[in-house]
Formats: structure tokens, sequence, C-alpha cells
């Protein structure tokens, strides 16, 4: 079979070869390169519409290098900050007269497993009662080197939050008053939110069929 | 072992209450030289709401440290719903706080839509039955965190009159959606299944005798000297406090500020509606119990309202969105064997379309994809913000999801709330928060 009339693959990450849930080799068709792109990395230039652009303004003077790059999808707004600077710019958020991000709704944390470089992230979600806004901040480390600053100076809510997400993803809050495990008993080995722990399972048999685990059930995604 | 064998470790003299001579226990305890006493309340004492370990520092009656320990009731929801597709998720969060279900399955179903972008073209009826479900179980949440709060104070007369009247609310939840709790009736795109015929009238019946209960409610516990002694100026906790920890719901607005989300931020169309949000400005344990018997008839009114459009201009429509690609294929009905099922449905897919078959098929068994990206959706539940954090990589199933519940966060106001108080106060305060272990532990 001769090659030179086929497309050259993508170089983007692949998020997935073939078809009906097959991960490694062929698909259906026969055709044998199928493959479904990875979305690219988002990312919003100004005008961001709405308040963001206040917001942004409010960061800017002082954090310009601190934001990595503003995502502005489905009506909220995310601002992707170095994990170096986070404290600061928490404390600018919280305290700004433009900002006065005074509520914190906790951290949500991510593993992105082909994200290399930055593979967990630790998502906050901030409130302004005072100027009834919301924006989302997010913060990426590499799984090589788990460190996030903690905020629990800012925000003491984040106390039990950076806990739940040191338990269940591994991101080590620096700075943190008590990094514990939360959840999990305190000798539980693994992190079990991370795309690299199994969700465990056993077969059940049903009507004389088996049933297999959830996580070996055919997958679509 | 027997209480009079104590054993000798690192951290002291541990004495083992098993039930035994009481008298003992006193006399050795008194005969020791030890000036602190940690006790552990939990995890299954009965005024923990659940399983919640308090780790009480007494000094004599005052409590000097508490701390929180948690994580008995976790159960994976969140690891287990990344392997289930998007509408299945709904059947998970729904057992979360498990006095609120309405409220986990409308936050989550709200990210799904906000993802999808469908937030606009949710039916109005859908929208209506949303907010008629979620007062509902706001009346019975509180009535359960009223009913256990007295009876954790020594009134058991509170607990029987709550628990009657939640039983109406269940009767009522088990009229529309077949099941009283953990009933995963709100579905991305809309609600499960219409109203049944009847149940605007049985709502109206429980409309008309709920004024008069909560009265009977608030002439017990409202100027009972007991229940106020033990509940006024007890685990104060002001607005910065609140802010600080992230406090939302009854106790926020019982520190005085009016922030409630379905007038701040609407959703479901609670713009709509005419209603008050209570406040109080005592920061205390009585001042949470005034907060939520005044929102029980704020929800009052908002049913009422809901009721008149259900009956009037949203008397028939839609209750799944219109979008083939989303919405539930079939529309349940009641059948003759009293389970729930389509007949009309089955004829069309098994009888006159093979198209219909392959996409109901496809449908059921792989569900909708869901564009990549992440979105957070909150509600007002009973107890604060209730917020999903929804995560999508594009495929059938949520790559991530996570719940801010309002418990969890909460509860990290313990020791600000107990410490230096009487260790019988802690009771109070850990009944004020109105905590549900199943939404803290998910």
């Amino acid at each position: 079979m001769t090659t030179e009339n086929l497309p050259g693959l993508p170089e983007e990450p692949v998020a997935r070869k073939g078809m009906f849930g097959v991960k490694d080799s062929g698909d259906t068709s026969g055709y044998n390169r199928l493959v479904v792109r990875r979305p690219p990395k988002l990312f919003s230039s100004r005008p961001y519409g709405s308040y963001f652009d206040e917001v942004a303004d409010a960061l800017e003077p002082t954090f310009a290098d601190a934001i990595e790059r503003v995502v502005v999808d489905r009506g909220e707004a995310t601002f992707h900050v170095r994990r170096e600077r986070l404290a600061e710019v928490m404390r600018h958020l919280r305290d700004d007269a433009a900002l006065r991000f005074e509520l914190s709704l906790g951290v949500s944390g991510v593993h992105y497993p082909e994200e290399t470089g930055a593979e967990l992230h630790a998502v906050y979600h901030l409130c302004s009662i005072t100027h009834n806004r919301r924006i989302r901040v997010e913060v990426s480390c590499p799984d090589a080197d788990p460190h996030i600053p903690s905020t629990v100076q800012v925000y003491p809510t984040h106390d039990w939050h950076e806990r739940e997400t040191y338990d269940f993803f591994g991101i080590v809050f620096d700075g943190h008053p008590a990094l514990t495990r939360i959840e999990m008993p305190d000798d539980w080995e693994g992190h079990p939110q991370r795309k690299d722990y199994p969700l465990g399972g056993i077969p059940v048999e049903y009507r004389g069929a088996e049933v297999p685990a959830p996580d070996r059930r055919r997958s679509y995604s | 072992m027997s209480t009079t064998e104590t054993a000798t470790e690192t951290q002291g003299r541990i004495y083992d209450v098993a039930g035994q001579d009481w008298d003992e226990l006193v006399k050795t305890v008194s005969e020791s030289s030890d000036e602190r006493l940690v006790v552990n309340m939990g995890p299954q004492h009965p005024s923990t709401h659940g399983v919640l370990r308090l780790v009480l520092t007494l000094d004599g009656e005052t409590v000097t440290d508490a701390r929180t320990v948690i994580g008995y009731l976790h159960t994976g929801i969140e690891k287990n719903m990344e392997f289930r597709t998007w509408t299945q998720g709904v059947t998970f969060v729904t057992r979360m706080d498990y006095l609120a279900p309405i409220f986990n399955e409308t936050a989550y179903c709200m990210g799904v839509e906000k993802l999808l972008g469908i937030t606009d073209r949710i039916p109005d009826r859908a929208q209506a039955i949303r907010v008629l479900t979620m007062e509902l179980t706001r009346i019975s949440s509180h009535l359960v965190a009223i009913a256990t709060f007295g009876l954790e104070l020594g009134a058991t007369t509170p607990m029987l009159f709550g628990f009657r009247e939640r039983e109406m609310v269940l009767d009522i939840m088990e009229y529309i959606t077949g099941l009283r709790m953990n009933m995963a009736y709100v579905r991305p795109g809309g609600v499960s299944v219409d109203l049944p015929a009847g149940a605007v009238d049985k709502i109206g019946e429980f409309l008309k005798v709920m004024p008069d209960r909560i009265k009977e409610m608030r002439k017990l516990l409202d100027a009972n000297p007991v229940y106020t002694r033990r509940t006024k100026d007890v685990a104060y906790l002001d607005l910065t406090g609140c802010m600080a920890l992230g406090v939302t719901g009854p106790m926020l607005r019982a520190a005085g500020l009016p922030w409630d989300l379905r007038k701040s931020q609407p959703y479901c169309g609670y713009e709509t509606y005419e209603f008050e949000v209570p406040t109080q400005n005592t920061c205390d344990v009585y001042g949470r119990y005034l907060v939520r018997m005044d929102e029980m008839e704020e929800s009052l009114k908002i049913i009422e309202q809901v009721l008149d459009r259900l009956s009037g201009p949203l008397k028939t429509g839609p209750v799944m969105i219109e979008d083939k690609k989303i919405g539930w294929p079939s529309q349940l009905a009641l059948g003759p064997d009293g389970l729930g099922n389509s007949p009309d449905h089955i004829a069309h897919i098994m009888g006159s379309s093979m198209e219909a078959l392959i996409h109901h098929f496809k449908l059921v068994t792989e569900g909708f994809r869901v564009p990549a990206g992440q979105a957070y959706a909150s509600v007002e539940s009973p107890r604060g913000e209730l917020g999903a954090h929804v995560v999508s990589d594009g495929g059938t199933r949520p790559y991530r999801v996570h719940f801010r519940d309002p418990s969890f966060t909460n509860l990290q106001a313990v020791p600000a709330t107990c410490e230096g108080g009487m260790v019988a106060d802690v009771i109070a305060a850990v009944a004020s928060i109105d905590p549900v272990m199943g939404g803290v532990d998910r």
C-alpha cells in the first residue's frame, strides 16, 4: 500500500484512535488512520465581555506576568495563574477594592495525564459579594513536582479543601498548617481521583450473564 | 476491658467507657491528676448527625480544643461518576446530601446544561417543576434540621412534629417521582417525568395544612425558656468569621447578610417569583433556627406561585428539552402493573421506525457527548451554596465532577463556634450547622 497520497497525521496530541472505544490498533473502517484530535488549548483575547474586562484591568497592572492565559468560555472566566505567584494574586483578588472576591468556594483538583509538565490542576472558584461576580482561578503543576503554594492564609476556608485535593490528587500545598488526608484513611496508599488510579470493582453475575466491573465496561469516550 | 482497667499510653491514661458501673468510672477519673480530658464524641454518637467524630479537649466542662474528623461515609461518588454516562451521574449525586437530593441533582444538571450550552432551552414547565420540588425539599430538609435540633437539646415533641410534617412532603415526592428519597428526578435537559394527574391538588392540600403546622412548631420553640437558654448567644459566629470560613446558607443569613443565590444570582427562573430572604443579626444558634423557620414560610409562598403557574399558563408543555440528541427518548407513563413504561414509544421503535430504534439504543447505552470544557453551577441548598464543578473532555462520560458541598465547608466552623464554650453547647453548635455527612464525605 502506498502512503504518498495519504494526509500526514496531525501533530497535536491525539485524543483517541479508532472508533467505538478501541484504544490500541485498528478501527472498524479498515482505513486505520482515523484519529480524533484533542481540542486545542483555549485562549481568549480582549475584549472578554461582561465584567471580565474590569477584573482583568484590576489584575493586570501588578500581575501581568503572573497570568498565563485567560479563558472566557460559556459565560465564565478562568484566569490561569503561575503557581509561584498564586498567593499574591489571591490576596489581591480578595483585598483590592475593584475586585473584592471575599468568598472562596473552595479548591477542586483535576488530573490531565496527557498535559506533560502540567498534569495536575487546582481550580479555585471565587465569588465577590460586593460586586456580585464570579471568576475561576486555575493553577497547574507537573506530576514530578506536585507543589502548589497554600492559600489558607488568604482564605481560611481552603483548609479542608486543600486537604481534600491533596488526599485525592497528591498535590502538596506548601505552607498548609496540617496537610493530612481528610476523606481516606491516614495509611491509604495512592490518590484515588487521579486518572491512573483504577476504580476497582468485581464482575457481577446477573441472570446467567456476567456484568463486568464498571471500569472494564465498553467506553465510548 | 472494664472501666476500672486503664491503659497508660504516650498520650496519657485511656478510660474505656463501655456501659459499666459509672460510679467507679467517676471515682477513677476524679482520683487521677489529669486536668485535661480528651473526649471522643462519635463517630456513632446520635447527635453528631451520622458519622461525624469530634475530638474535644475538656478542661472541666469547658471545651479548649475541638477537632473534627470526617471521612467515615466517603463512598467515592465523584470517582464513580467518571465511569458512567452523564445521565447516569444523576443517580449518584442524588445520594450525596440525602436530606436534599433534588438540590444535588439540579446543581449537577445545571452544570451539564451549561457545558452543553442549552441553559436557555430548558422548557419553562420543567424549570417550574424543578423550583417546586426544590422548595418542597427545602421544607422537608429544614424540618429534619429543626426536629433533630429539638431532640438533641432534650425536647422530643419537636422531633415528632417535624418528622410528621416531613412525611407529608416525602409522600408528595413519592407521588411525583415514584421515590421518597434518592429519586434521580432532575435530568440534564429537564426532569424525568411530568407531574402525575392530581399532583397540583395534592400539593394544594399540603399548602393548606402547612402554615398551621409551622405555627405549632413555633409555639413549641420560639419562646420556650429551656430552648432559648440553650440556643441564645451560643456558638457565636459573626459575618467576618463566616466569610473567612466560607460559611453560607442559614448560618450566614443569621449573621445578618441577606446572601441567597436565589435572589443574588437567580437560576431556574427564581427571579420571577416573589419571596423575601429572611435574616437575623444575632449570629447565634437561635438566630439560625429563626432563619430556617422563616425560610420554610417563604418556601410555601414560592410553592403557591409555582402551583398557580403549573395549573395556569404552564398547564401543558414539554418537561424535557426538545433536542432529540440530548433529551431522553421516551416519556414514561404509569402502566397497569404499577411500573413506569411508555407503550407508545415502544410501539414506535419496535414497530415503525428502525432509525428511532438505533437512536434510542445509541442515546441510552452510549449517552450524549458533551463538548470539552469546564463549568461551575451552583444552587442555594438548605445548607448553603451547593456548587458543581463539571469538567468534560468531549466524551460521553464526565471527565471530572467536583461538588462544593455546603455541609463540608460549614463543618470547618466547629472549632470557631465551640472552643471556649461548654461541652453541652457543642451539641447545639453542631446541630445549628446542620451537617449531612453524606454530603460532607461524598
